[in-house]
C-alpha cells in the first residue's frame, strides 16, 4: 500500500504544512453517555479522561491572548466535563465564537436539562450528531432509544430558536455512515434530511455536514471483525482526491487533548500521534507563530480526509461529482 | 476456481476490455453516461433502479455494487427492500400474465 505521505509526494507535495490556526479544537474528555459503534476515541460512560481546571485555564488564556476566532468543543460528550459551563462562560465573555459538538442525548442527563437555555444565552453554535433521519439506522449506530431522544432534544432546541430559518442560533447536523460505506454527497443528503425531518418529525436545522468513518478506534475493530478492513482501506486509497488537500482541516485547526497535549487533529489524538518533534507539545507551550505554519504529521488514516469529496469536522471539502 | 462468483472478480471487470477494447470502451462510456449525475433522475433514484434490476437479472456483482451505491447515496434499507419488491412484483407478474398465453394455447387445442 502506498503510504499517505508517499501519495502526496507523487502529487508534488513534499509535505503538508498548516496555513493558520483559526480553530482551537478542544477535546474536553473521552467520557460519553453513549458508546457509538463508529467512535474513533472509543469514548463511553466508563472513560476516566477529563480535562482538568488547570488545562481549562490554559485554553482560555490561549484563546484570549491569541485572538483565535473559534473554539470547537468536542469529546466524548464535552457537556460532561465538570468545567464545561465555566469554560463556555469565559470564552463567551472574551468574544470567542464557541462551537459545541453535541450528541444531543446528553442534554437529557440529570443536571444537564438547563443546557439548551445556557447555550442560547451564550450563542453557542451547535453541531449535533444524527447519522440518519430514521430510527433504525440511528439506534443501530448509537444505541437503542437514541433516535427518539435526539428528536426530543432537537424539538426543544427548535422551540428556543435553534435551527430555524433566519435564526442566528446555529444548529447543524453531522451525518456519518452506519457501516463500512462512504457518506453520500452532502447537498442531496441535506435536502433529504430536511424534507424527512421536517415532514415526519417537525424538526429543523441549518446545515448538514457529512463525515466519513475513520478506520481507527472502535470503527477499525468493527472493520476487522467484519472482514471489511482491507476493502475499506483500498477504497479510501482509490478515492484519493487531490482537490481536498488545500482545505484539509489540519491546515487551519489545532487539536488540544484532555491532558493539554497538542495534535494535528482529533484522529491523531486518538492514536497518540502528537505534533512532529521540535514543535510545542502542550498548550502550556502554545506559540501561534510556530504552530500556524507547522509541518503536519501524516499517517495512513489521513486517506479518510481526502477520499472522494473529502471529509472534515466541517463536512465535505471539495465539489461533489 | 472454487466458485463461479468471487467477490474480488468485480474489480477485474476492466480485464474484459483486454480484447475488443473499442467495444468495451463504448459500453463504459454509455454506462457512465447513463449512471452519472445531471440527468432527469437523481443518482440515488438510478441506484435504486439498478438495485432492482440487479435482482431480476440475479447478478451478485451488481447486487453488491448497487447495495453500496444506494447506501452511499442516502437510501435506507426500507427503500432498498421496497425496490427489490418492485423487481419481484414485476418479475412475478410477468410470469403470471403468461397464464393468458397458456389459456390461449389450451383453448386452441382442447374441446
Amino acid at each position: 500500500m502506498l503510504s499517505f505521505a508517499q501519495h502526496l509526494e507523487t502529487l508534488g507535495y513534499s509535505g503538508l504544512t498548516a496555513v493558520e490556526v483559526s480553530t482551537l479544537q478542544v477535546n474536553l474528555g473521552w467520557r460519553c453517555n453513549q458508546a457509538c459503534k463508529h467512535c474513533h476515541l472509543q469514548a463511553g460512560p466508563d472513560r476516566p479522561e477529563q480535562m482538568g481546571r488547570e488545562t481549562i485555564e490554559e485554553v482560555i488564556r490561549v484563546a484570549g491572548s491569541h485572538a483565535i476566532p473559534v473554539v470547537d468543543l468536542t469529546g466524548g460528550a464535552p457537556e460532561l466535563n465538570p468545567h464545561f459551563e465555566y469554560l463556555v462562560d469565559r470564552l463567551h465573555h472574551l468574544g470567542v465564537h464557541v462551537r459545541c459538538r453535541s450528541n444531543l442525548t446528553v442534554l437529557l442527563e440529570p443536571g444537564k436539562e438547563h443546557f439548551p437555555e445556557f447555550f442560547k444565552e451564550r450563542r453557542l453554535e451547535l453541531i449535533c450528531s444524527l447519522p440518519y433521519y430514521q430510527q433504525d439506522m440511528v439506534d443501530r449506530v448509537r444505541g437503542p432509544g437514541t433516535f427518539d431522544k435526539c428528536l426530543e432534544v432537537l424539538r426543544r432546541l427548535n422551540r428556543l430558536g435553534y435551527g430555524r430559518e433566519g435564526s442566528d442560533l446555529e444548529l447543524h447536523l453531522m451525518y456519518n455512515p452506519g457501516g463500512a460505506f462512504f457518506p453520500p454527497p452532502q447537498g442531496p443528503l441535506e435536502d433529504l434530511f430536511r424534507r424527512e425531518l421536517a415532514g415526519r418529525h417537525g424538526v429543523h436545522f441549518h446545515n448538514l455536514y457529512t463525515l466519513l468513518n475513520m478506520p481507527i478506534g472502535r470503527f477499525q475493530e468493527y472493520l476487522l471483525r467484519s472482514s471489511n478492513y482491507e476493502s475499506y482501506m483500498g477504497k479510501l486509497m482509490a478515492s484519493f482526491n487531490p482537490a481536498t488537500v488545500p482545505g484539509l482541516m489540519c491546515r487551519s485547526l489545532i487539536s488540544v487533548a484532555w491532558d493539554g497535549g497538542l495534535y494535528d487533529c482529533d484522529f491523531h489524538q486518538a492514536l497518540g500521534l502528537p505534533l512532529v518533534p521540535g514543535l510545542p507539545q502542550n498548550i502550556r507551550e502554545f506559540d501561534l507563530q510556530v504552530l500556524a505554519h507547522r509541518p503536519i504529521r501524516l499517517a495512513d488514516h489521513c486517506y479518510g480526509c481526502t477520499a472522494g469529496s473529502g471529509s472534515s469536522c466541517g463536512g465535505s471539502l471539495a465539489a461533489e461529482g | 476456481m472454487s466458485h463461479y462468483y468471487e467477490e474480488k472478480d468485480l474489480e477485474r471487470f476492466p480485464e474484459v476490455g483486454k480484447y475488443r477494447a473499442d467495444l468495451f470502451d463504448n459500453f463504459m462510456n454509455y454506462y457512465q453516461g447513463v449512471m452519472s449525475a445531471g440527468g432527469a433522475l437523481t443518482v440515488r433514484e438510478k441506484a435504486l433502479i439498478a438495485l432492482a434490476v440487479a435482482h431480476t437479472v440475479q447478478c451478485p456483482y451488481c447486487i453488491d455494487a448497487y447495495t453500496r451505491v444506494s447506501l452511499e447515496n442516502g437510501s435506507n434499507l426500507e427503500e432498498m427492500t421496497e425496490a427489490v419488491h418492485v423487481a419481484a412484483a414485476i418479475r412475478g407478474g410477468a410470469a403470471l400474465v403468461h397464464g393468458v398465453q397458456m389459456q390461449n394455447v389450451a383453448a386452441k387445442i382442447t374441446f
